[in-house]
């Protein structure tokens, strides 16, 4: 009785995040032929080279069809509609906050990720992306002394085109698949993050992502390289604000770490899911892949997925050299009407590589969660190993869970596990609960945390708290 | 009823509950004052369970009349997690697993729930552990299970104790035990009595529901009721106990009407 009324209005509560900001825009106005792209590419002051590479990707983008292999159903997307660039006004290079629009340093507080607080309390260097054009840099100089540049895509085209003509497209070309190319001929901003040999990097790096002019297609570009011996840990967390139209984001990231070279990228990825009938959220079909280049390099992905309505993500990784080492740890969790197809796919090539999936997939409401993933050994890989763990749980009964694990195995030397298993958060877990006092609420969150434990014991300290605050808000009302 | 009364704990009265459309209390009554252990016995599938279930608030157990009064309160307004909150606790027949969370961090949840609604500020964590230590050596109780995930893959035994940890810890002011004794080896058994009795007070009253009399020869009940077809039918003191594992059950099909009115 009571319960059911609690669940019900907890049910209710609108997308917590679900504001629009008012910062003027400068947008071009939607479609995309080749004339858009030279304009992007104009308004950003780029280089000859970079608008080829564009171009080159939109070529071969307009040749290619919109895929539709994963098992998720969707309206189809048109691109015509899109408006594919927009910058706040204020565009600028700013030193200080103080200098920043009062409005958007607004969203960031509501948002709970001021930028003040930040930089204060933590000692993260956080590089805001507000619609498609970084606006704050913070902690650069810190980090400049060491040599680690951090920093906008745009930014680091000017400042270091030959490192970034050096790798773009080296991890992931624009040939890849249709939302890569789709980037790659339009991306309008993003990170970009290189660590030089033999250096630590001090402080966990930071990106918020926010999609907000209306109808603006977020197409994010990350490039991350290590050098040999260096260590980097980047964070990717965003949230958005409510929408009545399915809006399209299509990131890629690139990672190339070197010998001996260690990159752990984490994600949480909080986008509006749409309403309860999954009317106006996200699309999310992104690209992540990285190339341990050298040998005993290591590539860590971690992430949290709770929003989108649709998401579609496999962060992979190339194991190329020698005793290389590839991880993915994933939570990815579908309340009301999203869906979510993610895995990842693990490329063994060098010998001795190593790789660890942790997947664990929540499904509530009438959500579907689908685990999609590759371990492929080549025939050189002598001696590869991979241990697959994937975990799923219900809750409720009009949900779904799946798993699809590819395995291909050229080499007869090498050893892959996989293990899974199905759970549901039974009525009599919740009574249990109940009877000692804890609320439905806290108990599914309770259980659902214990459930992620090994996925969240991967995140840096302060992601670990906010991934399971998000997970409590995201379970809201989800059985009854 | 006879008995100390100064006080009472819970009232039943009229209690008609049923689960899934079945009938199964049919005009319970039952007084508990604060202080008593009650022991409620009878035939398997008499409604012992039913009873334990429908006072801890479990949603499918559908109460069709009747008042339950617990220390002023009319309990069946409450959700189960604000019965808790007001000190009623069930050790249940079948304690449930909740894998991937950890005994201890369990028990911390729960005892931070019930202490935020009392208001107060939540236990920190060594503090939180010096208790559990003290109560578990009141209930015999293997350190190691505090790491292990609640009751996953715990004997038969270990979850029973888990339960009695549980309630040491939580200090509650009704506890039902719902056959805590069954499935205990003998020392065991004396190890749950010994911690039921070391929080015996004159506030905390005890449902003790059981088959046997040997979980009785340690917990003394002040009372002892014979639930047969959804109602109490006999009540007694401690002897009545001694003579229905004489006599088993037996003359109640003979009894019901008479003894039906007189409980
Ligand atoms: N969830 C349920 N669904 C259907 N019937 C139920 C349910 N729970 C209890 N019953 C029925 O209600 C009756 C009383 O069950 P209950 O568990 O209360 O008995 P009990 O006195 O505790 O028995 P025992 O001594 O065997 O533990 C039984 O006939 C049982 O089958
Ligand atoms: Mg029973």
């Amino acid at each position: 009785m009571s319960e059911k009324d609690e669940l019900r209005e907890l049910a209710d509560r609108e997308y917590e995040y679900g504001f629009v900001t008012d910062v003027e825009s400068d947008a071009l106005p939607p479609g995309l032929d080749e004339t858009t792209i030279k304009e992007i590419s104009r308004l950003k002051c780029e280089p000859e080279w970079l608008l080829e590479f564009r171009l080159k990707a939109y070529r071969h983008w307009i040749t290619m069809t919109d895929p539709s292999w994963a098992k998720v159903k969707r309206n189809t997307i048109d691109y015509q509609q899109i408006i594919y660039y927009s910058a706040p006004k204020a565009k600028k290079s700013i030193d200080s906050l103080d200098e920043v629009d009062p409005e958007l340093l607004e969203t960031f507080e509501k948002l709970g990720i001021s930028l003040d607080e930040q930089k204060r309390l933590s000692g993260v260097a956080v590089d805001a992306v507000f619609d498609s054009v970084s606006v704050v840099t913070t902690f650069s100089d810190k980090l400049a002394d060491l040599g680690i540049i951090f920093g906008s895509f745009s930014d680091a085209v000017n400042k270091h085109p030959e490192l970034v003509r050096k790798y773009l497209g080296s991890v992931v070309p624009y040939t890849d698949n249709f939302f890569a190319a789709l980037n790659a001929a339009v991306f309008s901003d993003g990170s970009f993050c290189y660590i030089p040999a033999g250096v630590k990097c001090p402080m966990e790096l930071s990106t918020y992502f926010r999609i907000n002019a209306a109808g603006t297609g977020q197409f994010e570009r990350t490039l991350i390289v290590a050098e040999e011996r260096s260590t980097v840990s980047y964070l990717e967390g965003c949230t958005a604000p409510m929408r009545d139209e399915n809006q399209l984001h299509a990131a890629v990231v690139e990672l190339v770490a070197l010998e001996e070279a260690t990159i752990k990228y984490s994600t949480i990825q909080n986008w509006y899911p749409g309403d309860s009938e999954g009317v106006g959220g996200i699309y999310n079909f992104v690209t992540k892949r990285g190339m341990c280049k050298g040998d005993r390099s290591k590539i860590s992905w971690t992430q949290v997925e709770t929003g989108s309505a649709v998401t579609w993500k496999y962060p992979s990784c190339v194991l190329l050299g020698d005793e290389s080492v590839g991880e993915f740890y994933s939570v990815a969790l579908t309340n009301n009407m999203q869906q979510a197809d993610t895995g990842t796919k693990m490329v063994h090539i060098g010998k001795r590589t190593t790789s660890t999936i942790i997947s664990k997939g929540i499904s509530a409401g009438r959500g579907q969660n689908t685990y999609r993933g590759l371990v492929d050994v080549k025939k050189g890989a002598e001696g590869a190993r991979n241990f697959s763990q994937c975990d799923s749980m219900l809750l409720g009964d009009r949900c779904g869970a799946h798993t699809f694990p590819y395995i291909e195995v050229r080499n007869p030397t090498a050893k892959v596990e996989h293990e899974a298993t199905t759970s549901k958060i039974g009525e009599d877990q919740i009574f249990y609960c109940n009877q000692r006092g804890i609320s439905t609420e806290d108990a599914i969150s309770m259980i659902v945390n214990g459930f992620c434990k090994e996925v969240f014991s991967e995140l840096p300290m302060e992601f670990a708290v906010e991934a399971q605050k998000l997970l409590a808000v995201s379970l809201e009302g989800s059985v009854g | 009823m006879s008995g100390k009364k100064e006080k009472q704990m819970l009232e039943i009265k009229g209690l008609h509950a049923s689960v899934e459309g079945t009938e199964i209390l049919k005009g319970l009554d039952l007084e508990v004052g604060a202080g008593e252990v009650h022991a409620i016995m009878g035939p398997n599938g008499s409604g012992k369970s039913t009873l334990a279930n429908v006072l801890a608030g479990r949603e499918e157990y559908q109460v069709d009349s009747g008042t339950v009064k617990y220390n002023g309160l009319d309990l069946l307004e409450l959700a189960a997690d604000e019965r808790a909150c007001e000190g009623i606790f069930m050790a249940f027949q079948y304690p449930v697993s909740i894998p991937g969370i950890s005994n201890a961090y369990f028990l911390r949840t729960a005892l931070n729930a019930l202490r935020r609604y009392r208001d107060e500020s939540e236990i920190d964590a060594v503090d939180f552990l010096e208790l559990v230590r003290s109560r578990m050596e009141l209930v015999g109780m293997d350190q190691k299970l505090l790491q292990r995930a609640v009751n996953d893959g715990f004997s038969g035994g270990e979850k029973k104790r888990n339960e009695i940890l549980q309630m040491a810890v939580l200090d509650p002011k009704l506890s039902i035990l719902d056959e805590t004794d069954s499935g205990l080896d003998i020392d065991a058994l004396r190890v749950v009595a010994a911690g039921v009795n070391a929080l015996r007070t004159e506030d905390r009253s005890f449902i003790i529901v059981t088959h046997y009399q040997r979980l009785l020869d340690h917990i003394v009940p002040d009372r002892v009721h014979v639930l047969s077809g959804g109602r109490i039918v006999r009540s007694g003191g401690k002897d009545l106990a001694l003579e229905l594992e004489k006599e088993g059950y037996s003359w109640l099909e003979a009894d019901d009407a008479k003894a039906g009115s007189g409980a």
